[in-house]
């Protein structure tokens, strides 16, 4: 019976993936468009190809459709982690399979994530199975105040997991910005401030450059973010530090910025909301980690969106290399808060959203990725039940249409230890 | 890596340093008669915790899960005098003249309980100032309390109490050393001192550690132990050296005192329990013949990812086994965990604690222990939510020696409850009050019944809902 079961574990894996692309009807399921709508019951959703066609109560279901019977189930976008180093870290402690930082690299803002993030890395294959299907991928820093460029990524099981390259660069303002520019917020914004103007220098007369001020990579680096064609990701918590982010723009006014933790942001929210600058904001940070997180609470999110900021969810510095899977838990506990006197929480369709549509409109890509209309890619999770509970499992995963593999290295040693002791032969050939 | 750093990790939770100790509760009462129950250490530093005033209070027609696997629907529970009188259905038989709060829709468990927990000894904020969690100058510190390490004005305290319904916690030192030193059980009520959150008559633990940690901070400064074999000679040593020591005592010219070898003594004759932090199986069982070479009891293993490889001898040892539900990959000995550990466990009949070692994730143990509980029940295997939720009460307090006072709904307990406003098992679901010994620490809908620490007063959200 224990060979039985594992054997066929084993093949369903195999038969239940599909390596392309198909013309697939989900039908009579909880639809979640993702955009912060009100769930469709018995709706259908068709994907084709990569993407997703049609979606609603009154979709024709294609004659040559795969169906796929949802009764009594949920159908969302794939969730979409707003900010993560998925792919980034194998082992988090074995520092030759963690390439989320460079601390003894001369390079700084040309550092390219894309060069790294590793879609057979356990880490993606993990978090699939558990709905996961995109996430923002960021450099951390090393030595400099700038850590690099980020990319959008999916957690497909094939060989190209960039979506989008070089789609934003990151920088830390807050305390740690204060050590990476040598001890202090104001060497912090001077360094800013002279690397963005040297790279403005080099973009004049590249034989002008301060090579060692800035190296020639670096400056053009910096360059699509000077002009605002690249989002810069900047990380901030306190209150003051945030006010002092909105502030750059004086000086450099085509910045795209996006606010990332900020957990002190309810503070100064009508200020971020009057400057547009989105945040991926942490969920449920509410301890004075530091003193540049005094006053966190769990409510920041939910103020933050009553003051009118874009905000989304986000797990920067929170075991954003192997837990994105944490991303529906989060949620959900913002959608607890609702019921907690003087706590502001989100509703459940803006929970969602803060998972899926959010973060793919906060990094520009809400036309292509995160909620389930015509057009978009096909990401797709069906689940057993509400996705934001924590009793709900993941039935199904499509990414970019593709069918996926829910199977990783936790689900094949869960089957061999099913039963811990060994049988004819040792647990080494039970698979 | 230095002090600073491991620190730095800590709270990054990149790198869980956390410490584990085995509490061998079930030989802590005949033990008193033993040696070390004569020396001053056993006195020293007391509990001066009291509890607070307290209403007769009646809580109707809720759901109740009492920490030992039972469940009431449409239940009842009368708490007096700071204990629990009585606990079941409706017919339960309740005296009028207390304070009635209906229950509907609303569900009832004892105080949660977390055996793994840094708060006050790795406080928030987490500066280089308040770390205090590992005495990381020896690897052999049997001699060090972390009670002596703890701030009372850690935050932490109240998060833990108002959105995790923590009640009573164990404070442990760290995992870079071998020894780590004593643990001391706490009641999750604000106070001035120490003392007066010290769980009265709780037993000690000890905190003992194996793999990764010891080995890295020792071994990158060219000391002993610089791999796992030089971790467990110089455990064995250890114990060698307290085995004379106990001889010693007992001889017509007993030694000097030495703190250190109290605590190990201690453990010898059973009054303190081994909280023994470990990742790998091998390891483990490394452990535990090692305990039998020495004759004390690993009460726990703490944080062991990978007790379901060895969970039919983990069941035929006792030793429970203290874990996150799904925590993984932070380092080499964390790569195979899986979701499943705290199931597998059950269903091999092995005793199942879900601790946090986390300031964040001992707000929501309700929700780890409901997410362990989800996946195994997604492999076939069946448990109940009320057997889920021992895991994060009665199971905890057997292994800190606590069991008989709390951990349970049980008539002539302390009255350590939590009332949630949905099923703790929901992610939609908080503690709406919380009483300790009978008095209301936390109601949400009472912005005065929420503990604010001193480090907060006067600060930016000061008295917040957090």
């Amino acid at each position: 019976m224990k060979h039985f079961a594992t054997i066929l574990v084993s093949s369903l894996a195999l038969m239940a993936a599909p390596a392309v692309a198909e013309t697939v009807a989900i039908t009579g399921g909880k639809v979640v468009v993702g955009d912060g709508s009100v769930p469709m019951d018995g709706a259908t959703v068709v994907i084709r190809d990569s993407r997703v066609v049609a979606v609603g109560t009154n979709v024709t279901v294609p004659a040559n459709a795969r169906r796929i019977d949802a009764s009594g189930k949920w159908v969302t976008p794939g969730i979409f982690a707003g900010f993560s180093r998925v792919g980034l870290v194998e082992v988090g402690a074995v520092s030759g399979t963690n390439d989320s930082s460079a601390t003894d690299s001369v390079f700084s803002a040309a550092l390219d994530v894309q060069y790294a993030v590793n879609p057979f890395a356990a880490p993606v294959a993990v978090n699939r199975a558990a709905g996961v299907t995109r996430a923002v991928v960021s450099p951390s820093t090393g030595k400099s105040i700038f850590g690099g460029y980020g990319a959008i990524v999916d957690l497909g099981a094939d060989n190209n997991p960039i979506t989008k390259a070089r789609a934003f660069q990151f920088v830390e303002l807050g305390e740690t910005g204060h050590r990476r520019a040598g001890g202090s917020r104001t060497a912090a914004h001077i360094l800013f401030r002279a690397m963005l103007e040297e790279a403005r220098t080099y973009s004049r007369n590249p034989a002008l450059l301060d090579s060692d001020m800035l190296k020639a990579s670096d400056a053009k680096a910096l360059l699509p973010v000077i002009s605002g064609k690249t989002r810069l990701l900047i990380h901030a918590n306190s209150a003051n530090d945030i006010l002092k982010v909105l502030g750059l723009r004086k000086d450099f006014p085509s910045l795209k910025l996006v606010l990332v933790g900020a957990n002190e942001g309810w503070r100064v929210a009508n200020d971020i909301a009057a400057a547009k600058v989105p945040v991926l904001a942490s969920a449920l940070s509410d301890l004075p980690y530091s003193f540049e997180d005094l006053s966190a609470t769990q409510s920041n999110i939910g103020r933050m969106k009553q003051a009118g900021v874009q905000v989304a969810i986000g797990m920067i510095n929170d075991r954003d290399a192997h837990q994105l899977r944490y991303s529906m838990q989060y949620a959900g506990n913002l959608v607890a808060l609702n019921k907690v006197p003087r706590a502001t929480g989100l509703s459940w369709d803006e929970a969602f959203a803060a998972i899926s549509s959010g973060p793919a409109e906060i990094m520009g890509m809400g036309a292509q990725l995160g909620s389930l209309k015509a057009g978009r890619q096909g990401d797709v999770v069906i689940w057993t039940g509400d996705p934001l509970e924590l009793s709900t499992q993941v039935e199904t995963v499509f990414i970019d249409g593709v069918e996926q593999s829910l199977s990783n290295r936790q689900e094949r040693l869960r089957e061999r230890y099913r039963n811990p002791t060994p049988g004819a032969l040792p647990k080494a050939y039970d698979r | 890596m230095d002090l600073k750093n491991l620190l730095a990790v800590v709270a990054a939770g990149a790198l869980a340093t956390g410490c584990a100790a085995t509490a061998a509760e079930t030989e802590t009462a005949s033990a008193s008669a033993s040696s070390a129950s004569k020396s001053s250490a056993k006195t020293a530093f007391p509990s001066t915790y009291k509890s607070y005033s307290y209403d007769n209070t009646v809580i109707t027609g809720v759901t109740i899960f009492d920490g030992e696997g039972q469940r009431f629907d449409n239940g009842v529970i009368f708490m007096s005098a700071g204990k629990i009188v009585s606990v079941g259905g409706p017919e339960t038989v309740v005296p009028t003249d207390s304070r009635i709060i209906d229950g509907t829709g609303k569900y009832v468990t004892p105080g949660i309980i977390d055996i793994h927990s840094h708060l006050g000894d790795y406080p928030t904020p987490s500066v280089a100032a308040h770390s205090d969690g590992n005495e990381a100058t020896s690897p052999v510190t049997p001699e060090v309390w972390a009670e002596h390490s703890v701030w009372p004005q850690d935050p932490g305290f109240s998060r833990a109490l108002t959105n995790g319904g923590i009640t009573s916690l164990q404070i442990l030192p760290g995992s870079a050393n071998l020894f780590g030193g004593r643990a001391v059980t706490l009641k999750n009520v604000p106070a001035r001192t120490v003392q007066a959150m010290k769980f009265p008559g709780a037993p000690y633990g000890m905190k003992m550690a194996c793999g990764e940690n010891p080995k890295r901070v020792y071994g990158n400064r060219n000391r002993k132990p610089a791999t796992r074999m030089g971790s467990i000679s110089l455990t064995r040593q250890t114990w060698i050296n307290a085995q004379e020591y106990k001889k010693k005592r007992k001889g017509a010219k007993p030694p000097k005192r030495d703190i250190g070898m109290e605590t190990l003594v201690g453990v010898l004759d059973g009054d303190i329990l081994v909280h023994n932090h470990c990742y790998r199986a091998d390891e483990l069982n490394q452990i535990i013949d090692m305990s039998k070479e020495f004759g004390y009891k690993v009460t726990a293993f703490h944080h062991a990812v990978e007790s379901y490889k060895i969970a039919d001898i983990l069941a035929k040892e006792e030793i429970c086994s203290a874990i996150w539900a799904d925590w993984w990959g932070f380092k080499m000995e964390a790569y195979d965990a899986i979701p499943e550990n705290a199931a597998l466990l059950q269903q091999a009949g092995a005793c199942v604690i879900i601790h946090s070692d986390d300031e964040n994730q001992i707000q929501r143990l309700n929700q780890e222990a409901s997410k362990a509980l989800a996946d195994g029940r997604a492999m076939g295997i069946e448990i109940t939510d009320a057997q889920a939720i021992q895991w994060i009460t009665y199971n905890p307090a057997k292994a800190m020696g606590i069991s008989d006072q709390t951990g349970s709904l049980k008539p002539g307990k302390m009255a350590d409850v939590v009332l949630w406003n949905d099923n703790p098992l929901s992610v939609y679901a908080r503690p709406e009050k919380v009483w300790i010994d009978g008095a209301m620490l936390y109601d949400a809908n009472d912005p005065n019944r929420r503990p604010v620490s001193d480090f907060e007063l006067g600060q930016p959200g000061e008295g917040d809902v957090k």
